[in-house]
C-alpha cells in the first residue's frame, strides 16, 4: 500500500502540517475530501496539460581514476558522480558485516553547507536501502556529487547521477532508483521535473526517490504546503515519470552492453 | 583511502623509457595531450579536459565594500578545490600541501600578473566594488592538474558577464540579465601555466607529466606566459638545480606552448559567442558527443499524467489509518507545550534504593546461588538493610558497598569470581525505586 509506504518512509519535510489534528478527523476528512471531488469533477488540482520530463542524457565511464562514474543531465540541471568502492575503509567507520556507504556533495560554488550535507544524508539513505552491502563486509563504498550546473530538480538529478555511478562501479544493487521532482503551484497545477524558476514559483516541491523493480518509495523529501490528496497524485505521477527514467537507464545500458 | 604506492618496477620502467626519448602514451617530448574545453549554459562556467585530467570552472560575482587600503579596486577570489572524486588519496583532511601549493600557484600566476583589470571592477569608490570569486574543481587527476587549471580559470573568466551596473548620484541601478546585457570582464592578457617534470637530477625534461610521470619526477617547473611572451610566475619545487640556460630553453618552449594554447582558447571562445548569438543550443549537454557507446541521450519525454487523481482518490479511500494515536499538546505556560507522557525524573532517587523488597533479594539470592554453584556458598536473604549480607564463608576479604547517609554494609565475598563482586555491587545500583506510573 503506497500510503503505508509513505508513512513509515522517513520523510524529510519542511511541510507545515497544516493543522494537528486527531486520527479521527483526518479520517472523516478524507472520506469527505473525496465526496467533494466527485461532486466538483474537475478536483483541487487539475493536471497541468504540458507534463513532460525534459531532456535527459547520461554519459557513463568518462573519469579515468574512479571505479565508476555518470554524468547526468536533466535540461540544463548536470551533475557529475563518482563511485569508489568497495574499497578500504578506516577502522573507526567500518561496519562488522556490511559496507559502509559514503556521500560526499559538492556545489559548484562557495563551500558545502548545511543543504549539502541535508541532501547528502537522503542520498545515502535511498542508497544504502539498495546497495547490498553485506556482500562486502568492512569496506567502503563513496559516492561523489559534483554539481555542475543547477536549473530545477536538482535532488532527483543527484539520485540519478549516483545510480548510474553506481551501476557503472559493479557495486551490487538489489534494484535501480531514479529521482523524480513534481512542483504544485498555486493553482494546484502538478508539473513534474521543474525548471528554477518553476520551482521558486511553486507552492510546494516534492522529490521522491523511488526504485525500479515495483516503483516503490524510497525516499521522499518535501518543501511546502500540499494535502494529503496532493501528496498522492504528485506520487502517482511520479510513478507515472519514473516509468520513462527507467526506460532511459534500461535503454541507455543495453547501448553500451548490447554486442550489436 | 591510502595511496596506492608505486612499485619499483614500474617506476624502472618509465624512468628507463624516459632515458630512451619514450613515453607511455607516444608523445613526444614536448608534446601536449588534446586539450578539450566545453562550456556550460550560464556564463563563467567551463569544463577543460587535458587527456584525461579534468578540471571544472565557475566564475561568480557580487557587490561587497572594497578592501580598506585599496578602495577603489575590485576583489578577485581564487579557489581550487581537489575533488574526492580526482583521485582514491584525496580526503579531506589529508592533501593540504598539496592543495596549498596549487593554489598559490594559481593566485601568483592570476592575481600578482594582474591580467584582469581590477579598477574596472569598481562600483562606487570606497562602498561597493564587484568581488569576482573563480572555483576551480579537479574532477579528474590524470597528472598536470595546474595547467589545467590555469587554463580552467582563463577560460571561465573570459567567457563570464557580470550584471550591467549604472550609477546616478547615489544611486546604483543593478540590472538584471533580461534588462540589460551582461558585460564581460575587462582582461588584459592571458597567463597560462606550462609545467615541465625533470628527471635524472636535471638530464631529462617532459612537457606536461601525465600522474604516473608526476609520481616518478624529481623536480617541477611551472612557468606562467602570456601569448607576448611575458612571464608572469616562475617556480620551481621539488629541490632539482637547474642551470641557467635550461630555465631559458625551458622558457622558450612555454612560448611556443602557450601560444598554441591561447589560439586554441580563442577559437573555443569564439565558437561558443556565435553559437550563443545565432540562437543555437549550447551547453555540456550539446558536448556529450553522440557517437559514444557510453553516452546515450532521450529527448523531452511527455508524460501521461491524466489518471494521477483517480489514483489517488482510490489510494486515499482504501487507505488505514494510522494506527498509532498521536495525543494532542498540553500547553501549560506560553511557550512551554507538552505532547505524551514523562517519566519521573529519578537522579535522585540513591537513597531509595535501599528498600528492597523480598521478592527482589529472593530473586538475587537465585541469581547468587547460581553462580556460586560450586564454590558452596551460603546467601543470607537481604531482607533488613542493617544486617549484614554475607556472601560467602571466607573472611579473606571483606567489601563494603557505600551508600549515601547510609550505614555502610558489610559485604564478604570471595574473590576468585567476579562475577559475584559484581552482582552484590550492582543491587543498590539497581534497586531503584519503581519508577512511579505517569499519572
Amino acid at each position: 500500500m503506497v500510503t503505508q509506504s509513505v508513512r513509515s518512509a522517513r520523510c524529510r519535510a519542511e511541510v507545515i502540517i497544516a493543522a494537528t489534528r486527531g486520527v479521527g478527523a483526518m479520517e472523516e476528512e478524507m472520506h469527505t475530501d473525496a465526496k467533494i471531488r466527485a461532486e466538483i469533477g474537475t478536483g483541487c488540482s487539475p493536471r497541468g496539460p504540458g507534463c513532460s520530463l525534459r531532456h535527459f542524457a547520461c554519459e557513463q565511464n568518462l573519469l579515468s581514476r574512479p571505479d565508476g562514474s555518470a554524468s547526468f543531465l536533466q535540461g540544463d540541471t548536470s551533475v557529475l558522480a563518482g563511485v569508489y568502492g568497495p574499497a578500504e575503509v578506516k577502522v573507526s567507520k567500518e561496519i562488522f558485516n556490511k559496507a559502509t556507504l559514503e556521500v560526499i556533495l559538492r556545489p559548484k560554488i562557495g563551500l558545502p553547507g548545511v543543504a549539502e550535507k541535508s541532501r547528502e544524508r537522503l542520498i545515502r539513505n535511498t542508497c544504502e536501502a539498495v546497495v547490498l552491502g553485506t556482500l562486502h563486509p568492512r569496506t567502503s563504498i563513496t559516492v561523489v556529487l559534483q554539481v555542475v550546473s543547477d536549473a530545477g530538480s536538482l535532488l532527483a538529478c543527484c539520485l540519478n547521477a549516483a545510480c548510474m555511478a553506481l551501476v557503472d562501479a559493479g557495486v551490487p544493487m538489489r534494484a535501480l532508483f531514479c529521482g523524480v521532482t513534481c512542483a504544485l503551484d498555486s493553482d494546484g497545477t502538478l508539473v513534474l521535473d521543474p525548471t528554477s524558476k518553476q520551482e521558486k514559483e511553486a507552492r510546494a516541491v516534492l522529490t521522491f526517490a523511488l526504485d525500479s523493480v515495483e516503483r516503490k518509495l524510497l525516499m521522499s523529501s518535501t518543501k511546502g504546503l500540499y494535502s494529503d490528496s496532493e501528496l498522492q497524485q504528485c506520487l502517482a505521477a511520479a510513478q507515472a515519470a519514473a516509468q520513462h527514467v527507467f526506460r532511459f537507464y534500461r535503454e541507455s545500458l543495453q547501448r553500451r552492453y548490447s554486442k550489436s | 583511502m591510502k595511496e596506492t604506492p608505486l612499485s619499483n618496477c614500474e617506476r624502472l620502467f618509465l624512468l628507463r623509457a624516459i632515458e630512451e626519448k619514450k613515453r607511455l602514451d607516444g608523445r613526444q617530448t614536448y608534446d601536449y595531450r588534446n586539450i578539450r574545453i566545453s562550456f556550460g549554459t550560464d556564463y563563467g562556467c567551463c569544463m577543460v579536459e587535458l587527456g584525461k585530467t579534468r578540471v571544472l570552472g565557475q566564475v561568480s560575482c557580487e557587490l561587497v565594500s572594497p578592501k580598506l587600503n585599496r578602495a577603489t579596486e575590485g576583489i578577485l577570489f581564487f579557489n581550487l578545490e581537489l575533488s574526492q572524486m580526482a583521485a582514491p588519496a584525496f580526503e579531506p583532511g589529508r592533501q593540504s600541501d598539496l592543495l596549498v601549493k596549487l593554489n598559490r600557484l594559481l593566485e601568483r600566476c592570476l592575481r600578482n600578473s594582474k591580467c584582469i583589470d581590477t579598477e574596472s571592477l569598481c562600483v562606487v569608490a570606497g562602498e561597493k566594488v564587484w568581488q569576482i570569486r573563480v572555483d576551480l574543481h579537479l574532477l579528474n587527476h590524470d597528472g598536470n592538474i595546474i595547467d589545467a587549471a590555469s587554463i580552467a580559470a582563463i577560460v571561465a573568466l573570459c567567457h563570464f558577464r557580470r550584471p550591467d551596473v549604472s550609477v546616478q548620484g547615489d544611486e546604483i541601478t543593478l540590472y538584471t540579465p533580461e534588462e540589460r546585457d551582461p558585460v564581460p570582464l575587462s582582461i588584459h592578457h592571458m597567463p597560462i601555466c606550462v609545467s615541465f617534470a625533470f628527471f635524472q637530477q636535471g638530464t631529462y625534461l617532459l612537457v606536461d607529466p601525465n600522474e604516473r610521470e608526476e609520481r616518478v619526477m624529481d623536480g617541477l617547473l611551472v612557468i606562467a606566459m602570456n601569448k607576448h611572451r611575458e612571464i608572469c610566475t616562475i617556480q620551481s619545487s621539488g629541490g632539482i638545480m637547474l642551470l641557467k640556460d635550461q630555465v631559458l630553453r625551458c622558457s622558450k618552449i612555454a612560448g611556443v606552448k602557450v601560444a598554441e594554447i591561447t589560439e586554441l582558447i580563442l577559437k573555443a571562445l569564439e565558437n561558443e559567442q556565435k553559437v550563443r548569438k545565432e540562437g543555437g543550443k549550447f551547453g555540456f549537454a550539446e558536448s556529450i558527443a553522440n557517437q559514444r557507446i557510453t553516452a546515450f541521450k532521450m529527448e523531452k519525454a511527455p508524460i501521461d499524467t491524466s489518471d494521477v487523481e483517480e489514483k489517488a482518490e482510490e489510494i486515499i479511500a482504501e487507505a488505514e489509518p494510522p494506527s498509532e494515536v498521536v495525543s494532542t499538546p498540553v500547553l501549560w505556560t506560553p511557550g512551554t507545550a507538552q505532547i505524551g507522557e514523562g517519566v519521573e525524573n529519578s537522579w535522585g532517587d540513591l537513597e531509595d534504593s535501599e528498600k528492597e523488597d523480598d521478592e527482589g533479594g529472593g530473586d538475587e539470592a537465585i541469581i547468587l546461588d547460581s553462580i556460586k554453584m560450586d564454590t558452596g556458598v551460603e546467601v543470607s536473604d537481604i531482607g533488613s538493610q542493617d544486617a549484614p549480607i554475607i556472601l560467602s564463608d571466607s573472611e579473606e576479604e571483606e567489601m563494603i558497598i557505600l551508600e549515601p547517609d547510609k550505614n555502610p554494609k558489610k559485604i564478604r565475598t570471595q574473590t576468585t569470581s567476579a562475577k559475584q563482586e559484581k552482582a552484590p555491587s550492582k543491587k543498590p545500583v539497581k534497586r531503584r525505586k519503581k519508577k512511579r506510573a505517569a499519572n
